[in-house]
């Protein structure tokens, strides 16, 4: 089982944060705090897992994370997830997130990358990886997640529910996603377009209506018509 | 007031522009005060926008529960684009501490039953990711019924679902269980992946759920062959391994389900050995897979060539340079080391490499996984290997080596002289993270070896010359010299350096830990109560010692200023009594299998015995209680129940007294009443360490033709005694001489007054209720002199 996902910058700062088990307010920042101070501290050459805080639940649970650029993508897990399973979806989840999330800049890049990924095996790119994007894009990958976290969750709740992995082929969460991203878009697009009208007015521009229209004198000639009989 | 409505992303903007702590505070309280007017004066067009905004301040740690309402309006809202903010507000926000929880469940039912497909989804993951037991139970019929919906989307959430509703509310399983079998047969990964994880849940809650899977196994074997066998030309596959997820899933199953279950097991033989061959492990997909594998077939009853084709898979994993696939090797083999102990053995070699791994998470895995295969054999290789480790193991992982390799030491030691060596060695590299009984254990050692005592003397003698900040040490360094200090004087030793040491220099060690700033107070103790005992062990004049005791009689530790005025007392008035009160102590005793409970006892008889023969009770701690004690062999009759022979034993033993032995003969048993074949007898036991105590064991025998049913035996003694009575053993004497029944009486008799009993006795015999009264006068004499 799952026991929470979390997604935070270099900083800690939180980008995502998702608990499957009920966890008070304080608790659960507490849990953010404690889960980077712990994967903060690792190397960049050591293996993906680490056990997991005290908060978490102690022996039975472990930390599985991934670094890319400024973020951490950290997994809480219980025992009875598989460890390369789950890294294995951290990494295709990171991908298709921002392929869906982001700018078109963004997009081409990483679709490139994962394909080769793929293809080449996960050690010798991953270390290209995570350089060409430092280099290249720096905060974009981040930014992209901070201004649609919203998104981010809706992609998440396609893959993961209450706790256990619920669908591992992007393309249909992909799909799934893009049908609900059109429903949203209808609705705001027929029902909206009223409220949209009167906002619209109400945020026009415009200059002051004049009481007073004095045109001046006009005197207006009123042709003699025939009387009708 | 205009509610503000700025978009999600103007208002992530300005907290991002917010260059302190305090601005973005600012800014976001700012915001939150016009969500909050917003909410008070409903915006229903632009509330899921606000919504959006809150649940973007709860993620950085803002309250925001005054958006709880707002979730419900937004759930319960016809539009699409409200309900998906609504219900992820729900699942942020609410949760089933909250009472607000339950009023969504009504939202929920509604959307179940008439929601299109994505309105539908909403609601199941968000029941599935807060759905309290109460809602669980009342939404159970609707997700039963969404088992069988056409979408293929909705019936792979329904299936998830209902694996948490089984984790809630277990009797629910019922419900869930009949549609699984059909569902195995969908094509659909996603269903699958659910039914599976569905099928596992309803395995590990019930034994009985278990047995009526394995009818399945067959169709899980043909899914599993499927996917293996499909290879890469399937949408779902991840670098050539067709949907790794399922295939985990499915194997973990197989293993729950063939664990201890021969047919089962047969039935995938061939499977696991195609999978364990045909996957491509040069990824994490398929290295996934294979691990599962190798768990699963070493779990259930393979055939033995399968097995070894596992156990090599690991070995091979153990040497990759992936760290991570290392990290999943050592994981492995430690879940097998109980089982299959001597494959793990193999590949100990490996293993004590990764030891020496830089990475923390990949150490303390092998640290454990060497713990686990430390036996008889490979005990000193290992050992000295583990030491190395904890020189220049991280911090964290000390305490844990440090508790391994002592119990390993335990467990193993080929001689004793070794295993103090380990212990010392331990002390001196690690002393602060070892356990507290690790103290008490190495001081029982070495009572117990007697041929070691001066070569433990000598070298803790050393040590502690050289470092007194190791506080394990230290205590037990001063114990020894206490108790062995003649010993450490005498001369040589074949097994150490000889060692020329004088007096003066082992007094002025002892002064120094007492006085030092890093000696802990009990360590203070050891030290002082060390002192003491040279003085006789010791040839030269005591006033130096008496000198220590007089100073520390005022000092500001009450234990330690007790022990002092206790000390000095015995130089001053009791000078006679010195050398008889300090003789050397015999061996504590150590209980049974309860390590901790037999450590937490010979410490607190170590205590006990050092701190001057001063029983544990918290009133009869002045010497002159003591010396009353001494006159004659009447004891107070106040001992604490808990209280073990053992202290009672060393008691006697170190006062040395010229007591009378008290009697040891068996006290010959009683029959005191006879009826119809029914028979009553007493019999007594007085336990040596307590005189005042006996133990009486009512027995009834039944000889006759009938049961002896509803037996209550009730007893009432002379007031001066008082009396416990026991539970019976049962309170049926079966005919024709079956099991008796036996029931204990605890008679405390501190006057030794003579003992007269009564018994009163109701029962049925024969049918009729029969119910006896009668004294026993006739005790035997031994019983209460």
């Amino acid at each position: 089982m799952i026991k929470a996902i979390l997604i935070f910058n270099n900083h800690g700062k939180p980008r995502l944060s998702k608990f499957y088990q009920p966890y008070s307010e304080d608790t659960q920042q507490q849990i953010i705090r404690e889960t980077f101070h712990l994967v903060s501290k690792r190397d960049e050459n050591v293996c993906n897992f680490l056990e997991g805080g005290l908060l978490i639940g102690g022996s039975d649970n472990k930390l599985i994370y991934r670094h890319y650029a400024t973020l951490y993508f950290v997994f809480c897990v219980d025992s009875s997830e598989s460890e390369l399973g789950i890294l294995d979806l951290i990494q295709r989840w990171f991908f298709h997130s921002l392929e869906h999330v982001g700018n078109s800049v963004v997009t081409v890049f990483p679709l490139w990358l994962s394909q080769i990924f793929e293809e080449e095996g996960v050690l010798s790119m991953h270390k290209v990886f995570v350089e060409t994007l430092d280099k290249c894009f720096e905060n974009v990958c981040e930014l992209d997640l901070i201004f649609h976290v919203d998104k981010v969750h809706n992609i998440l709740a396609e893959m993961v529910m209450g706790g256990m992995v619920l669908e591992t082929n992007m393309n249909e969460i992909v799909t799934q996603i893009d049908a609900q991203n059109k429903l949203e878009k209808s609705e705001a697009g027929l029902a909206g377009a009223p409220a949209r009208a009167v906002s619209a007015v109400k945020n026009m521009n415009l200059p002051e209506i004049p009481r007073n229209i004095n045109i001046g004198d006009i005197s207006i000639k009123v042709p003699n018509l025939p009387s009708f009989k | 007031m205009v509610a503000s409505s700025l978009k999600l992303q103007e208002l992530i903007q300005e907290i991002r522009e917010a260059k302190t702590q305090a601005q973005e505070r600012e800014v976001i309280q700012k915001e939150c005060a016009h969500i909050r007017a917003s909410f008070r004066d409903g915006d229903p067009l632009h509330s899921h926008r606000q919504l959006a905004k809150l649940l973007y301040a709860h993620m950085l740690g803002y309250p925001a529960h005054f958006g709880q309402m707002e979730c419900l309006k937004l759930i319960a809202s016809p539009r699409f684009t409200d309900k998906r903010v609504g219900y992820l507000g729900a699942m942020l926000l609410l949760d089933e501490r909250q009472d607000a929880h339950l009023l969504i469940t009504n939202s929920i039912k509604n959307d179940l039953s008439q929601g299109i497909e994505a309105v539908q989804g909403l609601a199941l993951c968000t029941l599935s990711t807060m759905g309290s037991a109460e809602m669980c139970r009342d939404l159970a019929p609707e997700v039963e019924k969404l088992l069988l919906q056409p979408s293929a989307y909705v019936r792979k959430k329904a299936v998830l679902t209902a694996v948490h509703m089984i984790r809630k509310v277990p009797e629910l399983s019922d419900i869930f269980l009949p549609p699984c079998a059909q569902l195995l047969h969908e094509r659909h990964h996603g269903i699958l992946l659910g039914t599976v994880t569905l099928i596992t849940e309803l395995c590990e809650r019930s034994p009985a759920a278990l047995k009526h899977f394995r009818k399945v196994v067959p169709q899980l074997v043909h899914t599993l062959r499927t996917l293996v066998m499909t290879g890469c030309s399937t949408e779902h596959s991840v670098s050539g391994v067709s949907d790794p997820f399922l295939q985990v899933q499915i194997l973990r199953l197989l293993r729950i389900l063939g664990r201890n279950h021969e047919e089962s097991s047969e039935t995938m033989n061939d499977l696991l050995a195609q999978v364990a061959t045909n996957t491509d492990a040069s990824r994490n997909a398929g290295s996934a897979v294979l691990f599962e594998t190798v768990l699963t077939i070493m779990d259930i009853r393979s055939a033995a060539g399968l097995r070894v084709l596992a156990v090599n898979i690991l070995g091979r994993f153990l040497l990759n340079s992936d760290r991570n696939i290392r990290y999943v090797a050592l994981t492995s083999l430690l879940k097998l080391v109980q089982s299959d102990h001597s494959a793990v053995q193999r590949h100990r070699p490996t293993v004590v490499e990764c030891l020496r791994e830089p990475d923390a998470s990949l150490s303390r895995r092998a640290l454990e996984l060497s713990l686990a295969l430390v036996n008889s054999s490979n005990v000193r290789t290992m050992t000295q290997e583990l030491q190395g480790f904890l020189e220049s193991c991280p911090p964290d992982l000390r305490a844990d080596c440090a508790s391994g390799i002592l119990l390993a030491a335990e467990r193993f030691a080929p001689t004793k002289r070794w295993h103090i060596d380990t212990i010392l060695r331990v002390l001196t590299t690690a002393g602060t993270y070892v356990r507290d009984d690790a103290v008490a254990n190495l001081i029982q050692l070495i009572g117990g070896a007697q041929e070691l005592h001066a070569y433990s003397v000598r070298r803790l003698y050393s040590a502690l010359a050289e470092d007194i900040s190791q506080q394990p040490l230290v205590q037990v360094a001063a114990w020894c010299i206490g108790e062995y200090g003649d010993l450490l004087l005498e001369g040589t030793c074949e097994e150490t350096e000889p060692l020329q040491v004088e007096e003066d220099v082992v007094l002025a060690l002892l002064e120094r830990v007492l006085q030092s700033h890093m000696s802990l107070p009990a360590t203070r103790g050891y030290a002082l109560t060390a002192l003491m005992k040279l003085s006789t062990r010791l040839h030269g004049d005591n006033n130096r010692i008496c000198q220590v005791m007089s100073i520390y009689g005022s000092c500001q530790d009450v234990e330690l200023q007790q022990r002092a005025v206790e000390y000095n007392a015995l130089f001053r008035k009791y000078d006679h009594l010195r050398a008889a009160v300090l003789e050397k102590m015999p061996l504590v005793e150590r209980g049974g299998p309860q390590v901790n409970e037999a450590a937490k006892e010979s410490k607190e008889v170590a205590q006990l015995s050092e701190a001057a023969p001063v029983p544990t009770e918290t009133q009869a701690s002045k010497l002159l209680d003591l010396l009353d004690l001494l006159d004659g062999p009447s004891e107070n009759a106040q001992h604490p129940p808990p209280l073990d022979p053992t202290p009672g034993d060393t008691l006697i033993h170190l006062l040395d007294l010229p007591c009378t032995p008290l009697p040891s003969a068996p006290i010959p048993n009683l029959k005191v009443f006879e009826r119809e074949g029914l028979q009553l007898t007493l019999s007594f036991v007085r336990p040596p360490g307590t005189p005042t105590l006996l133990l009486i064991t009512v027995t009834a025998t039944n000889t006759s033709g009938g049961d002896v049913t509803h037996f209550i035996c009730q007893v009432a003694v002379p007031k001066s005694f008082q009396l416990q009575l026991q539970a019976p053993s049962g309170d049926t004497v079966p005919a024709q001489g079956g099991l008796p029944m036996t029931q204990l009486l605890r008679i405390l008799n501190p006057n030794k007054a003579p003992l007269r009993l009564k018994l009163r006795l109701t029962y049925d015999h024969f049918g009729q209720s029969v119910q006896e009264i009668f004294e026993v006068n006739n005790l035997p004499v031994e019983t209460w002199q």
